[in-house]
This record gives structure tokens, C-alpha cells and sequence, in this order.
């Protein structure tokens, strides 16, 4: 596994670069990751914005093949700090915030996170994300149990509504 | 009056409209009727130990993109790259949307969408390797132009609808811009999906009759490396219409060595009889001139032969009326210097078809083997 080469200018970053990004991997992220034995939500699908620096977003679909209603309460990542966050109309202006609960996905159902909807937020990237980077990202549900799944940052040039700074996410 | 049921009315409808309704596989066993054809096959398989868009029965549309990469792009990047395009080409040849695809309605319709991937001298220069194809030397006929030679990475996108193959085109090239610059594009057309035989090139000639057939062990030999990949040789050929619209048929005829209508050679009767280039006619003149196309370009052992896949272009014509079209002349052969270049070299040295045809674009790529589900093309060169 070799680092990004644009990361090696961040020296603060690096090792997080190191950790997070997964350049040597080119096996299929939401195959790989998904938990062979207790399945209850898995990520097909996911991918991530490129972004050199600030905030970010992770997109995907959360499939809930258990027979239980569950919900993502959180999420982690070693390049930055994550929120769950919807987007929603309020005076009417779009505006995204923290999400409530999380996501929550019904048993069986497919919970899909999409530009313009519900979205994993990066906060605060500690190093650029480049196209074709990698970013492992662990969910926590809410039943305490983690899917791990690994995300491939794309180039594109929507979804910047919501990344503005300055914006209040409280 | 009869009674008729709405069960009946909708079975008869769909019978009658002869539709590959979802009615139909539900109601069949109560019909009497022949059994529906076969779905056309729509979805070429993108993985496999040999890349798609070769041996593929070539599809209507085709679109080729030369990438040069940019300053930066190394190794490490150009592997990212590919994986990020192989993933779109998967996705997209069997009829989904590539990931973050702002169209996804349009990726619905594969329409035997391929997506093959050539590398060039330049990507192996950047990747710090040994490149195994170069440039092809010089043709007293080359009339070559910047705009339509070189280049570090090749993209063939080829299928049955042109709207599916902008999308793919789209996607791909948004996808390789953070490490790539468009070096150039040249979009061909082909007869109709489902037409039967040869097609025909601008110049109303059968063109491919000399092809081995996918399949065949002279297909192989010709096209294949033990490893699975290929080398291809993009030229641009532009067609002087004008000029050959000057020509009597007897001279085109004697020019490429085949009958226009038929394609047979002129010793022959159907288009693939094997042409005689023994035959004298009365006078003792060979019937087939030794500088036509078709002698000139004949090489008889399968390791020497050459798979051509070219499309129709056509740019449009000018004020003037003159018109802007020709070949993309895309060959396939498992080593450019022991196939490609020998025929080259005969038919820019003699070919009386050269008066009319002139090269303005070369370009040369290795093409690695495939990659399996979860892999990505030039995982074995860059991986």
C-alpha cells in the first residue's frame, strides 16, 4: 500500500493518508466488506465525492436484509470526522443538518444516501481526496453492531449545495 | 353477443401485436402459438480473460478516445484510473448506471455496449515501464495530422445505440479528466445492427471479407496473445470521394480486385472465393492487377494476418459541398511489427487504391487482457 502521492505535501496527514486511503485495492468494496456471517445492513454501491480540502460527502444504499428495523446511528473514518446528514427544506431554502436517529432502515428495505438527500458528511478532510481514492468508513447501528465498507471517491461537480462553509449544523 | 373476457382480450391483444410483452410468458401455455423468438442478445460481457470490443460482432456505433495523460499522473494514479474506468465499463456494458452517473436513465439500454482499453507508449513511459508497442514508421502515403495520431490511453466504446455510447463516452471521460487531457475523438458508424454480411465503407466497397472469423483457431493465431491481450493500430483514412466519384467502375474494380457489387474477386463468383492471383485473361494479363488492393493486402499464414474493425466516419461536408468522411481503420493483430506493418508497407508502396484513400491519423496501442469481476484492465502492468 503505497500513499497518495498529492498526501505526501501534507505531512500532518500523512499517516491518516496511509491508513485511510487504500490505493492497492481493486477488489469490489461493498463484496469485500460485507460481513459474511451476521448480514444485517450492508453498503452497496458507495462512493464519495473529491474534494482537496474542508468537507466532503459519502453516498450508497443501506440494505437492511434482517428482519429487524434498524438505523445508522454513526460513522467513522481515519481521514475525518463524519455526521450523518439530511437535507431538507426550511424557509425555503435547502439546508442540510444532523439527522435525527440517523438512518434508519426498515427490515428489508434499502435506505438510499444520494446527492441532494441523506448523506454521510466528511467535516473535515485531514488530506485531499483524490478520484479513485479509497476511504474505509465503519457504521455503527443501532443494535451496537459495525459494517465496515470501503467507498471510491469520484469526481463530481453536484452536491455542493450543502457543503458551504459557514454553515450552521447545529 | 359473445361474452368476452378481459383475461381474453388482453391474451388476444398481446397475440396479435406479436410483442414481447410481459403478458405473453404468463398466458403462453394457453395459447397455441409458436414460441417467441429469442431476446437479442443486448449485453456484451465486459469481464473475461480477453477484453470485449475484438472478437464482439461489431456494433453499429463506435466512438475512439485517445487520452494523453497528464503531467503527474504516474503509476500509482494511472492504476486508480483504471480501476475507476473499469468499474464505469462494467457497470455500464451490462445496462446500470456507473457510480455517481447524473444520467442513469440513459445507461438502461446497453445495447451491446463494449468498452476496451488500449495503452500507448506514452502511459508506459509515465508508469516507468518498457513499452511494448511503438509509434509505426513513416508511409510514403501518410498525410499524418497531429490532431488525429497518438496518444497515451485508448478508449473504444462501441454499441448498437449511439445514445447509450454518448453516455458511456460521457461518463468515462468525466471519470479520466482529473489524471487525462482528450488528446483526440473520432466517432464511425457501421451498417445497422442485424444487417446481414459485410458491410460496406464509404467508398461502397465490401470491406472485412478477408477477416478471420471470431472463433476460429486463424482468428486466434491472428489476434491473441497467450496472455489474452492484443495490440490495435487506430488510422484515420480519409476517403477522396470526389476524386473517386471521377472513376469508372471497371477502374475501381480493377483498383481494389473485387467486384463492387458482389465483393467476389474478379477470378471468383461469390465474395469469398479464393482469389486467383495466378488467372491471366486472353491476353495474358493477370486478371487480378498486382498492385490491387486485395493482392497487395493478402498474406497468406494466420500469424500474419490482421483483424480489421473499422468504422465509417463522416464529419460533414464543407461549404462547398466536399465532403469530410473515411474509414477509422482499426486493426487488431497480436504483434504490430510482424502483421500490420508488412501489409502497410505493401500497400503504401503500390496500392492503386492509394490515389483515392489517404492516412491522416496513426495510433498505436497494446490492449492488456481483460480482468475478472472485481478486477481492472492493466492490473497486470500497472498493478
Amino acid at each position: 500500500m503505497k500513499p497518495n502521492p498529492r498526501g505526501l505535501a501534507a505531512v500532518t496527514g500523512l499517516l491518516l493518508l496511509a491508513v485511510a486511503v487504500l490505493t492497492g485495492c481493486g477488489k469490489d468494496a461493498a463484496a469485500e466488506d460485507a460481513p459474511a456471517e451476521k448480514a444485517t445492513i450492508t453498503v452497496t454501491d458507495p462512493w464519495a465525492k473529491a474534494a482537496e480540502k474542508g468537507m466532503s460527502a459519502i453516498f450508497g444504499s443501506l440494505v437492511n436484509h434482517s428482519t429487524t428495523d434498524l438505523a445508522v446511528v454513526s460513522a467513522t473514518a481515519e481521514i475525518s470526522p463524519l455526521e450523518l446528514h439530511e437535507v431538507v427544506e426550511q424557509d425555503g431554502e435547502m439546508i442540510m443538518r444532523p439527522k435525527e436517529g440517523g438512518f434508519a432502515v426498515a427490515a428489508g428495505a434499502t435506505h438510499v444516501l444520494e446527492p441532494g438527500g441523506d448523506h454521510i458528511m466528511l467535516m473535515d478532510l485531514a488530506a485531499p481526496l483524490g478520484p479513485g481514492d479509497e476511504i474505509a468508513v465503519t457504521l455503527t447501528l443501532s443494535d451496537g453492531s459495525t459494517v465496515a465498507f470501503t467507498a471510491v471517491v469520484k469526481d463530481f461537480s453536484g452536491a455542493d449545495e450543502s457543503y458551504e462553509p459557514g454553515m450552521d449544523h447545529s | 353477443m359473445t361474452k368476452v373476457s378481459r383475461r381474453g382480450l388482453l391474451l388476444g391483444g398481446a397475440v396479435g401485436a406479436g410483442a414481447a410483452a410481459a403478458g405473453i410468458a404468463a398466458g403462453r401455455s394457453l395459447v397455441d402459438g409458436p414460441e417467441p423468438p429469442p431476446e437479442p442478445v443486448t449485453v456484451e460481457a465486459f469481464h473475461g480473460p480477453r477484453q470485449a470490443g475484438i472478437a464482439t460482432e461489431p456494433q453499429a456505433h463506435g466512438v475512439f478516445c485517445a487520452l494523453d495523460l497528464r503531467e503527474g499522473t504516474d503509476r500509482d494514479a494511472t492504476a486508480r484510473l483504471m480501476r475507476l474506468l473499469s468499474d464505469d465499463a462494467a457497470r455500464l456494458t451490462r445496462g446500470t448506471a456507473a457510480l455517481a452517473d447524473t444520467e442513469p436513465e440513459l445507461a438502461t439500454s446497453p445495447a451491446r455496449l463494449t468498452v476496451t482499453f488500449g495503452f500507448g507508449p506514452g502511459l508506459y513511459a509515465a508508469a516507468g515501464l518498457a513499452s511494448p508497442v511503438a509509434a509505426l514508421p513513416g508511409f510514403a502515403v501518410d498525410r499524418l495530422e497531429a490532431r488525429w495520431s497518438g496518444g497515451d490511453l485508448l478508449v473504444q466504446i462501441c454499441g448498437d445505440d449511439a445514445l447509450t455510447v454518448a453516455h458511456a463516452q460521457r461518463m468515462l471521460v468525466k471519470d479520466a479528466r482529473a489524471f487525462a487531457s482528450v488528446r483526440w475523438t473520432q466517432r464511425g458508424f457501421r451498417a445497422a445492427s442485424g444487417t446481414k454480411g459485410t458491410q460496406r465503407n464509404i467508398l461502397g466497397q465490401l470491406d472485412g471479407t478477408g477477416n478471420p472469423a471470431a472463433g476460429t483457431s486463424a482468428f486466434d493465431t491472428a489476434v491473441w496473445r497467450p496472455d489474452g491481450s492484443t495490440t490495435l493500430v487506430v488510422r484515420r483514412i480519409r476517403a477522396e470521394l470526389d476524386d473517386w466519384a471521377a472513376v469508372d467502375r471497371t477502374v475501381r474494380e480493377m483498383s481494389v480486385g473485387r467486384r463492387l457489387d458482389t465483393g467476389a474477386p474478379l477470378t471468383g463468383l461469390a465474395e469469398h472465393d479464393e482469389p486467383d492471383f495466378a488467372a491471366r485473361d486472353e491476353l495474358g494479363i493477370p486478371v487480378i492487377h498486382p498492385s490491387s488492393h486485395v493482392r497487395l493486402a493478402r498474406v497468406g499464414a494466420d500469424d500474419k494476418r490482421i483483424l480489421r474493425r473499422p468504422y465509417n466516419y463522416d464529419e460533414g461536408p464543407s461549404a462547398e459541398g466536399k465532403p469530410d468522411t473515411g474509414l477509422i481503420f482499426a486493426s487488431y493483430q497480436a504483434d504490430v511489427e510482424r502483421q500490420f506493418t508488412p501489409i502497410q508497407r505493401a500497400l503504401s508502396d503500390a496500392d492503386l487504391l492509394n490515389k483515392w484513400v489517404t492516412p491522416i491519423g496513426s495510433a498505436v496501442f497494446a490492449v492488456p487482457p481483460g480482468c475478472g469481476e472485481g478486477g481492472w484492465v492493466g492490473e497486470g502492468v500497472l498493478g
